[in-house]
């Protein structure tokens, strides 16, 4: 009887303390949760490769453009709005950078980082611009920018590109070890877990996001102009300021985005970067931003990226290699964190 | 007293309305006072001249005696004049205290320890039942209204502005919410406090400024303007000249009739309290009371058109349940909505369409009548009420106000109902075809339909209700029959001091 009645307790208070939580830390919790759940489910009962730290950490390295995109575009989305260009945006730049590059190593790379960062900075102004000053629909102008750049791609070219600069081959193949998470294979050879330079990059993006969101006046703004504009208006926040700024920040990303990709693949296609808008799009949302605004974490985001690519992983692991599989679990997963979104969003207010 | 702020002889004109006309307004030091006003007296078209909303056209604000130039509610804020308004205008997914200092800080880098410090320190002193870290829509809709208040006064504000504050708040909120207004006011701040429950006016205004028509009608203390005064100058009607207007009103026709509809106990989600209601087979009654007194909620209920939360309604002793505005319909029930823009016509349709579109969802949607039916009917509708129009095929929003508004009451007619309910049937429409749809109205009644009307003007209701429901503060406080059918009476009643006017 005793024993029932401090349970009781114990559960009242815990839904108190999550009734008091904000929504964002709410959905960031749930976010870390479910990823941390999902791994530990994997290594336990898929084992194989997920025992091996360096499986957590190729993860990283596939993902490293992922991470930035999706963090541009939780900076979208926390202001309300939605960029669906990044993708396109992204292999625009990998392949400009490619065909610029071609097979002669004496150009220079900071060139490269130049054309990346200038193309994604160029989309966002754009973009921004329409969206915050002539008050058009993000999707619709996003749409247009994400046409204009697959487009502009196969202008500059239509045929894969490797590339062969000595450079960033060199950069392309740094390996960073993790210190303390060497391990053995299945042929008793020690191995160290190493990421690549992109991961390094991608992580101080989200490093410096977090506290740009958490910290500065921008960052809440960015949140206050996505909970009601009207509202931020009324507070003395420069909303069409903002917007704008949300979008480039999010071309920017993109720019970078493009250039990690190149990094990590080492080539330049019309291909490239293709559907990467709906994963960084889907990864955002899993990571607890909402798509309605004023609510989201760029913590979240990147455990979000890392539970999409985790969901697929086990997915493929478990036999299911066919791609309509992968498809069908991420949209249930996206399915299942819109309704708890909903549900969050519905809580009983006080 | 200081005067804090004072507006000299502002004009502002609309194209087509003068909006405001010369109106001159003081506010001193340390008082809440009350700005009154039926809609468009031109109350929100002052707050929004003083908030540089709008742009006066003529006229001058000074602020402790200095001419001001306000161009934009930024400005506003910088002179010290805050505006709390009706909607929360904070945002609800950030804390408390973000909302009370985002927006003025001037360093990029936000400081999260020292602003809930502040923030905890305003609102304690305030006594307003929030922290600082509680996300804001997690609030009550009170305690958001108060957070705003407190953003307010920590920006140093000389001048607050409370825009129809209580409209959404109980009594025990609107208790707070008195209170914070009176310790604001104790340090000095000079309150404007917009609203249209008399009750409240009286419980905290030291003086009330009433507005009529764009035009200033007089400056009161609270002691010198009893509330039958206050309805009275608010109507635009005196006293004197009003005890001299008989009543016109017709007898009750069917005395001992049965009742019809009787409501019991109804309530709805819209705030209004639980009221009873009956009318008899052909009776004209009429609900009564300012605007905003809760008029058009009770007929609502009645009609299932908003969430009904208590009480039944019976139809000839016999309960029925309504639950949506259909089950009212079949339940021989018309209603005539009070803005037939929002709630009655169907802009792009026909007039025809428009005529038997009540009778159409009542037969069914998948049993259309037969073109030639359809026009039986608009025709005789048309020559009946003689609408004003150039075929039954005129797309309805190309019609006049008048000749809409009787569109729509023919597609009720045609329903046949045992009780019509009309709201505002008159408003925005030419005289002649007032005086056609009041006498419509009788005629319906003298052949047994049961009729309530409600109108904004008190003539009208004298004229063609043989009983009348006064309300006040979303509250039925009297009924009128008989001898008591006179302006006078109505105007005690509304204002709820009967003694006051009889003194």
């Amino acid at each position: 009887m005793e024993n029932k009645t401090s349970n009781t307790n114990f559960f009242k208070k815990f839904t108190n303390k999550i009734g008091s939580m904000t929504e964002t830390n709410l959905l960031l919790t749930i976010t870390i949760t479910v990823f941390v759940l999902m791994y530990l489910g994997a290594m336990l009962f898929l084992q194989g490769g997920f025992l091996t730290p360096q499986n957590f950490f190729q993860m990283l390295n596939e993902n490293a453009t992922l991470i930035v995109l999706a963090c541009g575009l939780s900076v979208v989305m926390i202001t309300g709005g939605i960029d669906i260009s990044v993708g396109g945006v992204t292999g625009l730049v990998t392949m400009c950078s490619a065909v610029y590059l071609g097979e002669d190593s004496s150009k220079s790379m900071w060139v490269v980082l130049l054309i990346a960062l200038g193309i994604g900075l160029a989309f966002g102004v754009v973009q921004g611009l329409l969206v915050a000053y002539l008050d058009i629909q993000p999707f619709i102008v996003t749409l247009a920018g994400m046409f204009f750049a697959k487009g502009m791609t196969t202008i500059v070219s239509t045929k894969p590109t490797d590339i062969k600069h000595e450079g960033l081959m060199a950069l392309k193949d740094t390996k960073i070890v993790v210190p303390g998470m060497s391990y053995v294979n299945s042929h008793d050879i020690r191995l160290d877990s190493y990421v690549e330079i992109g991961v390094l990059i991608a992580l101080f993006v989200v490093l410096v996001l977090f506290v740009v969101l958490r910290w500065t006046k921008l960052g809440r703004s960015f949140y206050a102009v996505g909970g009601n504009s009207q509202s931020a208006l009324m507070l003395g926040i420069n909303v069409k300021r903002t917007k704008f700024l949300s979008h480039v920040l999010c071309g920017l990303l993109a720019g970078l985005g493009g250039f990690l990709f190149l990094l990590h693949a080492g080539s330049g296609s019309p291909s490239n970067g293709g559907g990467y808008e709906m994963n960084a799009i889907a990864s955002s949302i899993i990571g607890g931003t909402m798509l309605t605004g004023g609510v989201g974490n760029i913590i979240g985001t990147l455990f979000g990226v890392t539970s999409l690519s985790t969901i697929k992983t086990i997915v493929a692991s478990a036999g299911l290699q066919d791609g309509w599989w992968t498809g069908i679990t991420v949209g249930f997963m996206l399915c299942l964190f819109l309704v708890i979104q909903s549900i969050v969003v519905g809580r009983k207010k006080k | 007293m200081n005067k804090v702020l004072e507006l000299k002889n502002i004009h502002k004109s609309f194209p087509g309305v003068l909006a405001l006309q010369g109106v001159d307004f003081t506010l001193r030091e340390g008082e809440i006072h009350a700005l009154m006003g039926e809609n468009g007296a031109g109350k929100s078209t002052l707050i929004k001249v003083i908030t540089g909303v709008y742009t006066k056209d003529e006229g001058t604000i000074s602020l402790n005696g200095k001419e001001v130039s306000i161009k934009s509610p930024q400005d506003a804020q910088k002179v010290g004049i805050s505006t709390v308004y009706q909607e929360i205008t904070l945002c609800p997914n950030l804390s408390v205290a973000e909302n009370m200092y985002i927006g003025r800080t001037k360093s990029a880098v936000q400081n999260w320890g020292k602003m809930n410090e502040d923030a905890d320190k305003i609102l304690q002193s305030l006594d307003i039942p929030a922290k600082a870290t509680q996300q804001l829509g997690t609030c009550s809709i009170a305690v958001q209204q108060m957070v705003a208040i407190a953003r307010a006064v920590d920006m140093d504000c000389k001048v607050l502005i409370l825009d129809e504050p209580t409209s959404s708040l109980d009594e025990q909120e609107v208790a707070k919410l008195f209170k914070l207004m009176r310790d604001l006011k104790a340090r000095g701040v000079g309150i404007i406090f917009v609203t249209h429950f008399m009750d409240q006016v009286y419980e905290v205004s030291d003086r009330i400024t009433v507005l009529r028509d764009g035009k200033l009608v007089g400056e009161y203390t609270v002691a010198e303007l009893p509330r039958v005064q206050l309805v009275s100058k608010m109507l635009g009607k005196d006293l004197d000249d009003m005890a001299d207007i008989k009543s016109e009103a017709p007898e009750s026709q069917v005395a001992d009739s049965a009742k019809v509809i009787e409501a019991v106990n109804l309530s709805s989600d819209q705030g209004i309290k639980p009221f009873d209601f009956y009318i008899n087979k052909g009776e004209v009654n009429g609900f009564t009371g300012l605007l905003g007194s809760g008029r058009s909620e009770c007929v609502r209920a009645i009609f299932g058109a908003d969430r009904v939360t208590s009480g039944v309604v019976k139809k000839n002793g016999k309960e029925i349940k309504i639950k949506k505005p259909l089950d009212a319909m079949k339940a021989g029930i018309g209603y005539l909505p009070e803005d037939r823009k929002i709630d009655g016509i169907v802009g792009d349709l026909s007039v025809r369409d428009n005529i038997i579109l009540a009778l159409q969802v009542m037969k069914g949607f998948f049993k259309p009548f037969t073109k030639a039916e359809a026009n039986k009917f608009a025709d005789e509708y048309i020559k009946l009420l003689g609408i004003k129009t150039a075929s039954a095929d005129t797309p309805i929003k190309s019609l006049s106000g008048g000749n809409q508004q009787k569109c729509i009451l023919a597609r009720w007619l045609l329903t046949n109902p045992e009780y019509l309910i009309l709201d505002e049937p008159t408003r925005g429409i030419d005289v002649g075809t007032k005086i056609d749809i009041q006498k419509l109205v009788l005629k319906l009644a003298s052949e047994g339909m049961s009729v309530t009307f409600i109108s904004s003007e008190t003539d009208e209701m004298l004229r063609t209700c043989s009983r009348l429901v006064v309300m006040r503060d979303r509250k039925v406080v009297g009924e009128l029959k008989g001898d008591d059918l006179n302006q006078t009476m109505i105007m005690n009643t509304i204002a709820g001091g009967a003694s006051d006017a009889e003194a």
